[in-house]
């Protein structure tokens, strides 16, 4: 599609054998998938299914072994390490886990402003701009002298939202950024990622392993299964009318909060693995 | 010789520490060893520099008609075999002693740092050649090689210790490296690498400040080792004994041992004392960074601020509902009654940290009943005090009653659980692969307290293993008898560890969050067994999660746990359709299962154009 912001073609990841005689795993098999300004893609698959590993590909931080990242008329997949650095301004990451993605020893202004000194801005400027992020994911301004354990879990996440802004990115990979917290603070996070999208037009591509959380932030939805996308298309039809077999397992086994619907889904959720099973025979 | 600066060598490594870390420094002043260690080290670096000034005497003024002297007023130390006096030669002699250690330290760690560091960060063939270097390094016997390079380049103090610290470098590059290779992979190294940092700034930034302090430690050692190696050298006679160094002086007092004893005291003394005082300094920084590495842990657990919007509540609030048809078909006699149940923690200054602030609970046999709260709510802790396993300092608060089956097990003795845990109360835990011992199969793991406790002959208890296997769903149970932990899925191992709960015919399932580990189609599945394996055996199950997915599909009853309190009890239905409490409502409420899909940009409910 012409007007994407990023064009993912039929991308392989394979990771170096570790130690003699064992084989390179191949963690992605030709992944395609293309993300809209201002959209969020959701991601969604089981451990292992290769989602997390199509968010590194995406951030330079997993080796592309065939196929073409294309961003702004460009591949990126195979970029030097000085080139890359120069599209941190571009794309931005914010991982699950709230507590080892902060370096423990900085500040939470020495945190946020790392990326600003890195591109030279000064340091007046730099802290102008960290208490303004710092209003932007709602933390309040004297949290920039604290350190990252004197925070909450949901409280970390916001600070690394902050940090994945501070440079005015066009898309953020996030990785299963809410997967850490607790129900209420998963919801106020949420609303934050698509308060933020709809101010600033940034673009998400969104992994989790929650469907319920990826419907509910997504645009569009790709489904992960052995390192592949099996399904693909609108939030609204791929959750609601999955059609591939995995996504259709993948859907009924979620229970839903509700005792008596999930009494029904259980026994649809049998009937459905029944009928694959003999479909699978036959 | 006098072009090398000569400060002691923790000194200086210090001074470069205390960066972002004044702190260190500063604790260690108050740390009774490291400051009189420090304070030690602190007057050799004066007497390093100024040794030569400080001397009585000419330290090199040979006084034939004086020699092997006993301390007297003009020589407080005495005189040698050549009539120097001794004094004297101590004050110039620990400028070499301490610059030659100096200079082996300064080698290794700039050699090891360095390279590590590559290495470490980089990995590559680089990674390959100097751990394989490193290794060769570390297999040499240090003392041979010094003699043989001594042999090669004759007796200059300066290029032993410069091979010296080139045979200790390794030591720093296996450190560097490990902890290198351990921060590599963690996510703010990856995050500044996406946020543009260069590889130099990430190293100098996040991978620094890590290794530093470990860096210091071994340095102070290395100092330490490099005193004692370049004394031994002189002593044995294979240094420059033109010069003044400890050793020397220890080769000259140990030739006239029988004429004059106290000549070997003043060089030993000098090498003890630096070589106590430099592990000692090490030890006192060690101490110091282990004491600031474990204050924030216990900071976490009990200082963690909540987010913002939560609802307070006090204990007179619980809301409970009345049975409904559903839960009056269940006519399972009481198992389990929790009542007026408090968990504490004894504090350091004698107090008591309330976790758990007085509940009440109830399993009855053939129902399960979910406790459901969020982290911190002390669900954990509630289904941790019935089973007695409280952490170190946790227990059980006066007042409290658990009634298991007629038998009361608050403040019961570790031999009334052991009868009890595993045999009539069973156990699955979160993480199935931490409960399983990595070093044996999963089958003798099973088998074991079948034997113990049902008192099964090895045969009997492996068929049992296997059947049990087999109802758990697991496709092929020999092969999952005989495999390693590591071996299986967590699924499957959160399987096996199931079998094993059952194994002993238990009365009552305690269940921490089973299935939170899990892939959403194996949680299915477990789901699934659980429910299957509770009516089969009439099982009575205590189920702790946040899931209300998990809630919906399994509970008859629920209890809604906030702060250490019940807040809402009552029968599953009644809690989803008629929640009352303000916190079960917005828990509810921030349930996404039943939210709108968003739809195809553009079509977005209130998007606004960009």
């Amino acid at each position: 599609m012409s007007n994407s912001l990023i064009d993912i073609k039929e991308v392989d990841v394979t990771y170096p054998a570790q130690g003699f005689g064992k084989k390179p795993f191949k963690a992605l098999t030709s992944v395609s998938l293309d993300i809209r300004p201002g959209e969020t893609v959701g991601l969604v698959g089981e451990s292992g299914s290769g989602k997390t590993t199509l968010g590194r590909a995406v951030l330079g931080l997993a080796p592309v072994t065939a196929g073409v990242i294309d961003y702004g008329g460009r591949d990126i997949a195979h970029l030097g390490r000085r080139e890359r650095r120069a599209l941190a301004s571009d794309i931005q990451v914010v991982f699950q886990d709230p507590y080892s993605s902060l370096n423990p020893s900085l500040t939470i202004e020495q945190i946020l402003a790392e990326p600003l000194t890195a591109r030279g801005v000064a340091g007046k400027t730099a802290r102008t701009r960290v208490r303004d992020l710092l209003g932007q994911v709602a933390l309040p301004a004297d949290a920039a002298g604290r350190l990252p354990r004197e925070f909450s879990g949901g409280q970390r996440q916001r600070i690394a939202i902050a940090r994945a802004l501070a440079l005015d990115p066009k898309l953020i990979v996030c990785d299963e950024p809410v997967s850490a917290l607790d129900l209420s603070t998963q919801a106020k996070v949420l609303d934050l990622f698509i308060d933020i999208q709809r101010r600033t037009g940034v673009a998400y591509l969104f992994i989790s392993h929650d469907l319920a959380v990826v419907r509910h932030v997504s645009h569009r939805v790709a489904v992960m299964y052995h390192g592949e996308i099996v399904e693909a298309g609108d939030g609204d039809q791929v959750t609601a009318h999955p059609q591939h077999p995995y996504t259709q397992r993948l859907f009924m086994a979620a229970p839903v909060p509700d005792p008596d619907r999930q009494a029904k889904r259980r026994v649809e959720r049998q009937r459905l693995l029944a009928a694959q099973a003999a479909a699978g025979q036959a | 010789m006098s072009t090398v600066a000569v400060p002691a060598v923790p000194l200086e490594v210090l001074a470069e520490a205390p960066a972002g870390k004044v702190s260190l420094l500063r604790r260690l002043l108050r740390n009774p060893i490291g400051v009189t260690c420090l304070g030690y080290l602190v007057l050799l670096a004066l007497v390093a520099v100024f040794g030569r000034l400080m001397a009585p005497q000419d330290p090199d003024r040979a006084d034939p008609g004086n020699f092997l002297a006993s301390p007297s007023a003009e020589h407080l130390m005495g005189t040698d075999s050549t009539g120097r006096d001794v004094l004297s030669r101590l004050l110039a002699a620990t400028q070499i002693s301490v610059a030659a250690a100096l200079l082996a330290t300064v080698i290794a760690v700039v050699l090891g740092v360095v390279t590590g560091l590559i290495a470490g960060y980089f990995g590559g063939w680089f990674d390959s050649i100097s751990s394989w270097i490193a290794g060769l390094l570390m297999a040499m016997p240090g003392f041979v090689v010094l003699l043989a390079a001594r042999a090669v380049i004759g007796p200059t103090v300066w290029m032993a210790m410069v091979v010296f610290g080139v045979l200790m470098a390794p030591g720093f590059f296996r450190l560097v490296y490990a902890a290198v290779t351990a921060v590599r992979n963690e996510l703010y190294v990856d995050a500044a690498r996406v946020a543009g940092l260069s590889d130099a700034r990430i190293i100098g930034r996040h991978i620094m400040s890590v290794v530093r302090a470990p860096i210091i430690i071994q340095a102070a050692m290395a100092a330490g080792i490099a005193v004692a190696i370049q004394a031994g050298l002189d002593f044995l006679g294979l240094g420059d004994l033109g010069v003044a160094s400890w050793g020397a002086m220890l080769n000259d007092g140990f030739a006239k041992i029988y004429n004059q004893p106290i000549l070997m005291l003043w060089p030993s003394l000098a090498i003890a004392l630096t070589c106590i005082a430099l592990t000692l300094l090490a030890n006192a920084l060690r101490d110091e960074l282990e004491r600031a590495g474990a204050a924030p842990k216990r900071k976490k657990k009990a200082g963690a601020a909540r987010d913002d919007g939560d609802v307070i509540i006090q204990a007179a609030d619980v809301i409970v509902h009345g049975a409904d048809a559903h839960s009056q078909a269940l006519t399972g006699e009481v198992l389990l009654d929790v009542h007026h149940l408090r968990v504490g923690y004894d504090q350091p200054d004698g107090s008591v940290t309330e976790v758990v602030h007085g509940i009440d609970l109830r399993v009855h046999r053939g129902s399960i009943h979910g406790l459901i709260g969020e982290s911190g709510s002390g669900k954990t802790q509630t289904a941790f005090a019935i089973m007695g396993l409280l952490p170190a300092g946790g227990r059980v608060l006066e007042g409290a009653s658990i009634m298991f089956a007629g038998q009361e097990l608050a403040g019961g003795s570790e031999a009334l659980y052991r009868g009890i845990l595993g045999k009539r109360i069973a156990y699955i835990p979160q993480e199935p692969m931490s409960n399983l011992d990595p070093s044996f199969t999963v089958g003798s793991q099973l088998t074991e307290p079948m034997r113990l406790a049902l008192g099964l002959k090895r045969a009997q208890a492996k068929q049992r293993a296997l059947d049990l296997l087999d109802r758990v769903g697991i496709p092929d149970p020999a092969r999952t008898f005989a495999a390693y932990p590591h071996e299986i899925s967590g699924g499957m191992a959160q399987r096996v560890l199931i079998a094993g709960a059952v194994s002993l015919d238990p009365q009552l399932l305690i269940a921490d969050e089973p299935t939170t580990a899990l892939d959403v189609t194996v949680q299915a599945e477990v789901l699934e067994l659980i429910r299957d394996l509770q009516t089969e055996l009439n099982l009575g199950v205590l189920l702790v999660t946040h899931n209300f997915g998990v809630v919906a599909d399994l509970c008859d009853q629920v209890s809604v746990m906030q702060r250490g309190l019940i807040v809402e009890a009552g029968p599953v239905r009644a809690i989803f359709h008629d929640a009352q409490h303000p916190y079960t409502q917005s828990l509810l409420d921030a349930i996404l299962d039943d939210a709108a899909p968003r739809g195809p940009l553009g079509a977005d409910r209130e998007e606004v154009a960009p």
